[in-house]
């Protein structure tokens, strides 16, 4: 059994400050979820609503088909890591991971597992952990939670390179062995878009957009050409760059078959937008909401 | 390993074609899991599954229920015919609009074709 989420026309709201505003999503029960944004977009405090670490100023934060906030049977099966844990500095490895078992489902014999893997040191307090480290006993904790609904806000920022890769290799394993919803909050959307099923993209509090991974994949295009061509187009361009006579326009849709002809039949070239290009673009503070 | 042009699901699919067309993959054979393809690719099984409907649905792979994926009997000539489908929509299509573009006679393309052709023999 794994969670559903469901918004409906929530608000948070930080004294006079909006956070999050009327947004509305549902996402269903047993997928990945990429949860994308720029720095304070929202994506911390939608995460804290949905382990009710907060209460929405407005609207309805429902889990698993129940209002979340202090509803202790979804909440102890709903998981939350924030990067660098919320742990206590003076517990060691070993105190944390036996801390997780005041979670009915937490697997200690995989959490030990885990940490044996990842190198962590379970006698060393938290404190003189290095940053990474520190990551890792988080994601560690997060993976052996065994949650039906498992949050990772920025988890991977303190990790090396490799070892964000065990990590995503260990997540998806987990994920196959138990499936169940996970949220990925993250910037560094190529690294993760093949364990995504779906994107959600947050701006300035709102919800963005809400798409399977490969409609985001085809979703734009770049046209380079002769200038005159490529305006004759009429497109809307999220984003334009001239060198010469030629002109180089990216686009948030995908191109429709008559336009694709249009262009190749005037010279212009078609090319991919990588997803984290398409990110920038899309959350460009230039650019008017869409 | 993947571009960034063609979602996954599509390009695993045509691996798989790919496979069946050099004989890697026999007809009637067994084609792995969607949770193997997910873990070896390193990629969402249900991106992997996206793949296998795909393909299931023209006709390539068939389903034994509860048992697995295989490969169909006439999956190589239902593939050729695709391939010659594509082939000249990929290949000639652009080929025509190019010489046009550069001003070259369709005579001269063809003969240049049979030229090559004659060499190959």
């Amino acid at each position: 059994m794994s969670f559903t989420v469901n918004l409906r026309g929530v608000s948070l709201r930080y004294g006079s400050e909006d956070a999050l505003a009327d947004i509305d999503l549902d996402l269903e029960a047993g997928k990945i979820y990429g949860l994308l944004g720029r720095n304070g977009a929202g994506k911390t405090s939608l995460l804290s609503l949905l382990a009710a670490f907060r209460k929405p100023t407005a609207g309805d934060v429902l889990v698993g088909g129940e209002p979340v906030w202090e509803n202790a049977p979804i909440v102890s099966r709903v998981a939350l890591i924030r990067e660098g844990g919320d742990f206590d500095d003076s517990d060691s490895v070993k105190a944390v991971i036996e801390a997780g078992q005041i979670r009915p489902s937490f697997d200690t014999e995989y959490a030990l597992k885990l940490a044996e893997r990842f190198d962590l040191p379970l006698k060393k307090k938290v404190r003189d952990l290095s940053r990474g480290k520190r990551s890792v006993l988080a994601a560690v904790t997060g993976l052996a939670a065994r949650a039906e609904l498992t949050m990772f806000d920025e988890v991977h920022l303190g990790m090396d390179a490799p070892t964000r890769d065990a990590f995503y290799k260990e997540l998806l394993a987990e994920y196959m062995d138990r499936p169940h919803t996970v949220i990925l909050s993250t910037h560094l959307i190529d690294e993760v878009a093949n364990y995504l099923e779906e994107v959600v993209i947050v701006d300035r509090g709102r919800l963005l957009r809400h798409a399977d991974i490969e409609a985001f994949q085809g979703m734009g295009a770049t046209l380079t050409g002769p200038a005159d061509a490529v305006d004759a187009l009429g497109l809307a361009a999220l984003a334009e760059q001239r060198l010469g006579g030629t002109k180089s326009i990216t686009v948030a849709d995908a191109l429709d078959a008559p336009t694709r002809e249009r262009a190749a039949a005037a010279g212009i070239e078609i090319g991919p937008v990588g997803l984290q290009d398409l990110f920038i673009h899309l959350t460009d503070p230039e650019r008017k909401a869409a | 390993m993947f571009d960034d042009g063609t979602p996954i699901y599509r390009q695993i699919a045509d691996q798989i074609k790919a496979e069946i067309m050099n004989g890697s993959l026999e007809p009637g054979g067994k084609v792995m899991s969607t949770n193997q393809y997910a873990a070896f690719y390193q990629i969402n099984p249900a991106t992997a599954q996206k793949a296998f409907r795909e393909l299931v649905d023209e006709g390539i792979l068939y389903k034994q229920r509860g048992v697995g994926m295989y490969v169909a009997d006439d999956a190589r000539d239902r593939l050729a015919a695709d391939f010659r489908e594509r082939f000249f929509e990929r290949v000639l299509a652009p080929l025509v609009r190019e010489a046009r573009q550069a001003g070259i006679p369709l005579t001269d393309i063809i003969d240049y074709l049979r030229a090559q052709e004659g060499a190959l023999q």
